[in-house]
């Protein structure tokens, strides 16, 4: 069996963002249980589980507890990064809009194992409609017990700004700064939230947390691969016919969640995709038995990111996906390091010419020489990201921007590519 | 201090060689030791690194292990085992720093030719050393209105702006007026403020100088010079007694800018705006060139130096005479005056505090001032530091950028007694006293103090009775120091240089024998008057009273003292020999006018509010202009009384070898604090300070300076407010027997009983006005 | 200042949320755009007020977020993603059509001000490319001309409702006050998930049967 929903195991029911439908499916049982366990047993828990960071970088969940200090008498805050905003990235989302209370609960066994009295939710602004069900999930928590008694969970509405993800700059935006990256050290663990120790967990590694207190380490580990144990949610969006949702154990391949998505388009086939969110490099049709989990993705030269497979079919242009991303970067650049802020601006107007078929094959080596000069010199790791399209596309598809070139102009009809492409023939 | 600290020292490799620097040094300052430079723009050794720029990155191994990228040195700090690799022998941190430069340059406009900052641009200088010589950018580069005016003091470009953010930092992190800040975000981030609110910080200048581009130029200086155009000279500011060390550029005899200059003991690398910009002074005002006698017709007329020397000494001569000089004389010329008084005046008659002064206050210099060793450092140490009778922001805007940095540091105790809660106390988190004017002796009696402590005691605290006597008790019984921080610049100087009646150079008491005896065969003389000297009001009295009937007047401002129409009838009245830059109320009652150097015309020092010497040379090469000093050595000679000064080093040199008495101390004859008066419905007591930017005669000629200052007003508490039916902006007249100012009402956190007002602010003379400005009681109405 | 008591106590419970005062920041800016439709000058002055701070460090905070608008918006406002996989699925011809139907450009209002647009960034609903916001409220999978329904619908009497959100389309100042944290109610109304949400699951429990 390919696909093990445990998250979305119940989102098909019409309530299941209620907290009726989580306690019919034995919501709040967990946290029943974390609270009346010493937080280093649950924290050792977390750890033998091997869930690690699913908001991108894969870092052990119960590690990162584990560098809470203990005993020092301070404040200590666990904070969901639920800035879902990685281009391609779209599972917190429905699993916020579908069964925020899994969130909610997880909050409360996260915090005990920290010993945090206080966790913040932040959500970024452009959903409304999840902010409404995560305010109200945690205002039916409290009617029912699970907060308010030793924990409170804060809910934080950002106000678009990609860069918020980033665990630093979020906490800069929570503290009602402009969400730029701190310095580093001291990490968050140290001087977080105020100065105090903190967490940063991604919305899925929280939400995996009830289950695994429910169901043991030992479960959560008999599923994925060697060293990425457990389910997570890939999604699938672009050219393939059945784009969705699909909760696997990790290890999956594209190849096999292409077959249960219907496969690509009718009629067109593979031509890249990414493995975990624009900020992955991408990947072509040459690599669709590639394991994916965070070893595997990392050994073929990219990264699992957030399991954002975004699939593109052979109508589209790379350079203009490309620079589509590159515009995206720019825009989202904080503006705090040299590199970041003046180096996208530069590579987009760069790549402007290209797609429009403006330019040399020097101004490709130009474009590779200036992403060098970007990354591993910015602040953070956004430029990183930003380069990483643009790198990986030139590795696979160099011929292409050649071609176009020589075309002096676009390759691709941009309607080819459409969702409605069909309907627009001859119209 | 007595404990020697021990720095744990941590041996690093860089480029090839060891040095051993304190732990928690950074790495670009590691390599300063070792004369490698890395380039840089973010980093700034007084803000915290903020690795913005990306400008200086270098290779780094840690024992063996090495980073995987190339590091910010501005925010490592050094660790045991570090190897590091600059530009000079690393390929990759050779590449990135080029890389970050030519990212710097894409957006920076080519207009170095018209840039005030060109040719000492820390951006020209490292694109030079850094970058490329041709551009590989062909694209658009970004633009913004150029420049716009965030003060009437500043002007910023965007355009040419690396977003550093030295400049926000400043603000934020050493002024805490974060009026400037960066906004938008990605290409488009900018410094800017917010649109209804001006940079109207009084230490903004500070943003210009460490701008490493010509982003933030002042508005003065725009297109008066090129850097290399200018004559640099180290100098000493003149403003207050702060002691900021300075820099004065000069093209062609013109002073065209002062910046701040650097030393760590004293005001670091800042200073305030007045001291920057408010130098126009001596150029602004309508200087004396000719010695000037008065005639037979009363006229003063153009004499000759030889003649003017004559007719002053010659009625000095023929008189009882006393000296009133300024506060803002240099040390070296209030030595001049305060010999000159002893010798060539036989008399003790003298006093330079040209202002609000007391006999307590005359004790408490004495007895508790004079010698006193009190430094910043002591701030820095504090465990409480109690404020008296003293605004820091606004009379001695160092101190408070120290207090200020503690306080943001480590959280340091400030307590502030006062009737009126400061927008300088409030940034530096103290704790307000609320004290009704007059009563300060009360407040300052119940405050808990430690041998850690330091007392700040303005200048002003002598117009409140018993203050000074509650401070020194509170310091003789808990074993805190005291620090008197007198406004102007020259006053410290001229206690320990005697200017005062009861004191002779090096805190020597007039009434003390061995004293007098040690400075007579010092100065050479047979013996020094030893009848006690009359102060500043009783010198006044005197000439009415006709027991004096001559006066050396030297850079006093009759406008700033109380009992204004009695000095200005004495100055009528008496010989008056006045020794000025400028005609003035003084010298136009005077019968010699004797025009002097500026300060910028001679060399000379200052001491600061701790006795630290501040020195300075003459800026302006060329005048013919001579010290005060000089001047009295040839009145001294042309009255047969030489005190022999051919130079300012050589006077300098006389103080230096006279030193510090080591005999008797005065005592303090301790002062009770008055009675709360009673007050009617309408009557208020008045409390006042001067604020930094205000009509002071040295900030003439400065009028971008002037639009930066603070609103003039008149505070009262809500509950008056409310008793009177008062709104914030509504007018209040405040009247004593002598006049009345009308001023737009604040209301705030005041002590019920008080209304204060600025001193000397446009439309708030109050000494001329009202003539009263501390603690006395004043009728206010609403109109 | 034009601010009710309630408004204002409102705010001060805002402010109560947070551990720290100035973390009422985000929220705050959000509520005074919930008032006037966009942050307004007096929304900057107050928070500054009543947070403390220098009006020059609300509005750095604000201009550093694309969601403050510093002038208004319209009563609906249109978000088009052309982020890659977005513009790729047909939003770049959505974001076209709909400027050439509203006679607007990027950041344009409409004359009525019914309608703004703005093209934005992936707005996390990729497998309902290409999606479309209106007051932050998801419109999935649309086309050029769904669009201009949609806008058409909103410059009339009842805008269409949202795919994945409330029964109806809720006003930008009422999407604003949910943004700083007001609970309108609302939470239960529309779907809990869309189909491709449902997919894996559908096909998992295809495959047990």
């Amino acid at each position: 069996m390919k696909l093990v929903p445990v998250l979305s195991a119940h989102w098909d029911e019409k309530d299941s963002f209620t907290i009726q439908a989580y306690t019919r499916h034995d919501g709040y049982k967990a946290s029943q249980k974390a609270l009346a366990m010493e937080p280093d047993a649950l924290i050792q828990l977390v750890k033998d589980s091997g869930l690690r960071g699913r908001g991108g970088a894969g870092f052990p969940t119960g590690m990162k507890w584990g560098f809470i200090p203990q005993g020092d008498n301070k404040e200590h805050y666990l904070v969901v990064n639920a800035d879902e905003s990685e281009p391609g990235t779209c599972k917190d989302t429905p699993l916020m809009m579908a069964n925020p209370h899994v969130l909610i609960e997880g909050c409360i066994i996260a915090a005990h194992a920290i010993r945090a009295k206080t966790a913040f939710i932040y959500i970024r602004g452009e959903l409304t409609h999840v902010v409404r069900r995560v305010n109200q999930a945690i205002e039916d928590a409290y009617k029912a017990g699970h907060l308010g008694k030793g924990i409170e969970i804060i809910l934080h509405v950002g106000a678009g700004a990609y860069i918020c993800g980033e665990e630093t700059a979020l906490l800069d935006s929570l503290e009602g700064f402009r969400g730029q990256p701190r310095l580093r050290p001291p990490f968050p663990a140290i001087a977080g939230l105020y100065g105090m120790p903190t967490v940063v967990n991604n919305v899925e590694s929280i939400a995996s947390v009830p289950a695994i207190v429910l169901h043991g380490a030992e479960w959560y580990q008999s599923m994925g691969t060697e060293k990425s144990k457990g389910t997570t949610m890939y999604s699938l969006s672009g050219h393939v016919k059945n784009p969705g949702q699909f909760e696997a154990p990790l290890g999956i391949t594209l190849r096999e969640l292409l077959e249960l998505a219907g496969g690509v388009r009718e009629g067109h086939r593979l031509k890249f995709w990414t493995p975990g969110g624009s900020s992955t490099p991408i990947f072509t049709d040459a690599h669709l038995d590639i394991p994916l989990d965070y070893e595997g993705v990392a050994a073929a030269g990219s990264m699992l990111g957030t399991k954002a497979l975004q699939i593109f079919d052979e109508t589209t242009s790379i350079i203009r996906a490309v620079l589509r991303w590159t515009e995206f970067y720019k825009h989202e650049s904080c503006g705090k390091c040299t590199p970041c802020r003046e180096g996208t601006w530069w590579l987009v107007q760069i790549l402007r010419d290209l797609d429009a078929g403006v330019g040399t094959e020097e101004d490709l080596n130009k474009l590779l020489d200036i992403c060098d000069n970007i990354a591993g010199r910015s602040f953070c790791a956004l430029a990183d990201g930003a380069v990483a399209p643009i790198i990986s596309s030139l590795k696979y598809f160099r011929q292409e921007y050649l071609d176009q070139l020589a075309n002096k102009g676009p390759l691709f009809d941009p309607d080819e590519s459409t969702l409605f492409a069909p309907a627009k023939v001859g119209a | 201090m007595t404990t020697t600290e021990i720095l744990e020292m941590i041996t690093v490799v860089i480029d090839g060689f060891e040095v051993s620097v304190p732990k928690g040094t950074l790495v670009i300052r590691a390599a300063e030791q070792l004369g490698i430079q890395i380039p840089r723009f973010c980093d700034h050794p007084l803000l915290e690194p903020v690795g913005a720029c990306r400008q200086c990155l270098v290779d780094i191994e840690i024992n063996g292990r090495a980073f995987p990228k190339p590091q910010a040195s501005c925010t490592i700090p050094v660790e045991p085992g570090m190897i590091i690799k600059t530009q000079l022998t690393s390929d990759v941190a050779d590449k990135a720093q080029k890389g970050v430069m030519e990212l710097l340059l894409i957006n920076h406009p080519l207009d170095c030719p018209v840039c005030d900052k060109g040719g000492e641009c820390p951006l020209q200088n490292q694109a030079m050393s850094t970058g490329r010589s041709e551009s590989r950018f062909s694209g658009t580069k970004r633009s913004f209105e150029k420049p716009v005016s965030i003060s009437s003091q500043v002007l910023l470009d965007r355009e040419r702006c690396v977003l550093c953010a030295r400049c926000t930092r400043f603000s934020d992190q050493i002024a805490s007026d974060p009026f400037i800040t960066l906004n938008e975000r990605g290409a488009l981030q900018q410094v800017g403020i917010y649109e209804n609110a001006p940079f109207k910080s009084y230490f903004s200048g500070n943003t210009v100088q460490i701008c490493p581009v010509g982003a933030l130029t002042g508005t003065s200086y725009r297109f008066r010079a090129r850097p290399f155009d200018l004559v640099s000279t180290p100098s000493a500011c003149e403003h207050c007694a702060s002691g900021c060390d300075m820099r004065t550029d000069v093209r062609r005899g013109k002073t065209l800018r002062r910046l701040a200059g650097d030393d760590a003991s004293v005001n670091e690398e800042w200073n305030c705006d007045k001291g920057r910009w408010a130098f126009k002074y001596v150029t602004a005002i309508d200087r004396l060139k000719h010695p000037l006698v008065r005639n037979d017709a009363g006229v003063l007329v153009e004499a000759s130096w030889p003649e003017a020397l004559a007719v002053a000494a010659q009625g000095l001569k023929a008189n009882a005479s006393a000296v009133l000089v300024g506060g803002r004389a240099t040390y070296e010329d209030a030595y001049g005056y305060s010999k000159f008084a002893r010798i060539a005046l036989n008399t003790n008659d003298i006093d330079f505090r040209s202002r609000l002064s007391s006999d307590e206050e005359r004790e408490f210099l004495a007895s508790h001032v004079v010698g006193s060793t009190t430094t910043y450092r002591d701030i820095d140490r504090a465990d409480h530091v109690l404020l008296v009778g003293f605004e820091p922001e606004e009379e001695s805007p160092i101190v408070f950028l120290r207090l200020n940095k503690q306080s943001r540091k480590r959280a340091l105790k400030v307590t502030a007694i006062a009737s009126k809660l400061s927008i300088g106390v409030e940034k530096l988190k103290g704790d307000f006293v609320k004290t009704a004017p007059g009563q300060e002796a009360i407040a300052i009696t119940r405050q808990v103090l430690s041998a850690k402590s330091v007392i700040l005691v303005g200048e002003r605290a002598c117009e409140s009775a018993g203050a000074l006597s509650a401070v020194a008790a509170l310091a003789d019984t808990t074993g805190a120091k005291i620090a008197w921080i007198p406004r102007r610049a020259g006053e410290r100087g001229a206690l320990q240089a005697g200017a005062i009646a009861h004191l002779l150079p090096g805190a020597r008491l007039v009434s003390d024998v061995a004293a007098r005896e040690d400075i007579a065969a010092f100065w050479g003389v047979d013996s020094l008057p030893s009848t006690p000297g009359r102060s500043s009001d009783e010198i006044i009295a005197a000439v009415h009273s006709g027991a004096i009937g001559a006066l050396v007047v030297g850079g006093v401002d009759p406008l700033d003292g109380a009992h204004i129409p009695e000095s200005l009838a004495a100055l009528e009245k008496a010989f008056v020999v006045a020794l000025e830059i400028a005609p003035s109320e003084v010298t136009m009652r005077a019968d010699v006018v004797l025009p002097v150097a500026a300060i910028t015309e001679k060399s000379g020092s200052f001491l600061n509010w701790e006795g630290r010497a501040r020195s300075f040379d003459a800026a302006v090469l060329d005048s013919l202009n001579r010290s005060d000093l000089r001047i009295l050595s040839m009145i001294a000679q042309e009255m047969g009384a030489a005190i022999n000064f051919s130079t300012v080093t050589a006077a300098a040199r006389e103080i230096a070898t006279l030193g510090t008495w080591d005999g008797a101390r005065a005592s303090m004859t301790p002062v009770s604090a008055p009675d709360m008066p009673v007050l009617a419905a309408h009557e208020f007591i008045l409390n006042s300070w001067r604020r930094l930017l205000d009509l002071g005669t040295l900030q003439k000629g400065e009028e971008n300076l002037a639009g930066t200052a603070r609103q003039t007003i008149a505070v009262i508490s809500p509950k008056r407010a409310q008793i009177m039916e008062v709104v914030d902006g509504d007018l209040l007249k405040i009247s004593t027997a002598q006049g009345s100012v009308t001023l737009a009402a604040l209301v705030e956190d005041i002590h019920d009983d008080a209304i204060w007002a600025p001193r000397n602010s446009r439309g708030s003379q109050l000494l001329v006005h009202l003539g009263v400005g501390h603690g006395a009681v004043v009728r206010v109405t609403k109109i | 200042m034009a601010y009710s008591i309630d408004e204002l106590a409102r705010m001060d419970s805002i402010i109560k949320r947070y551990p720290r005062s100035r973390s009422a920041i985000m929220p705050l800016l959000h509520y005074v755009q919930s008032l006037a439709g966009y942050v307004n000058n007096e929304g900057i002055e107050l928070i500054a007020q009543l947070l403390s701070l220098e009006a020059a460090e609300v509005s750095a905070v604000a201009s550093f977020y694309t969601q403050y608008k510093r002038t208004p918006v319209g009563e609906y406002h249109v978000g088009v993603c052309t982020n890659t996989l977005c513009a790729v699925m047909g939003g770049d011809a959505i974001f076209a059509g709909l400027k050439e139907h509203l006679g607007v450009e990027n950041d344009g209002v409409t004359s009525d001000g019914k309608v703004s647009l703005e093209h934005i960034e992936c707005n996390a609903a990729c497998d309902y490319a290409p999606v479309v916001m209106a007051n932050w409220e998801f419109y999935d999978n649309q086309t050029v001309q769904s669009a201009k329904d949609l806008v058409d619908s909103m410059r009339t009497a009842n805008p269409i409702p949202p795919t994945r959100g409330p029964d109806t389309l809720v006003t930008w100042k009422e999407a604003s006050a949910v943004l700083a944290g007001i609970n309108d109610g609302k939470a239960h109304e529309g779907i809990q998930a869309g189909a491709p949400t449902l997919l894996g699951l559908k096909i998992s429990k295809e495959e047990k049967r």
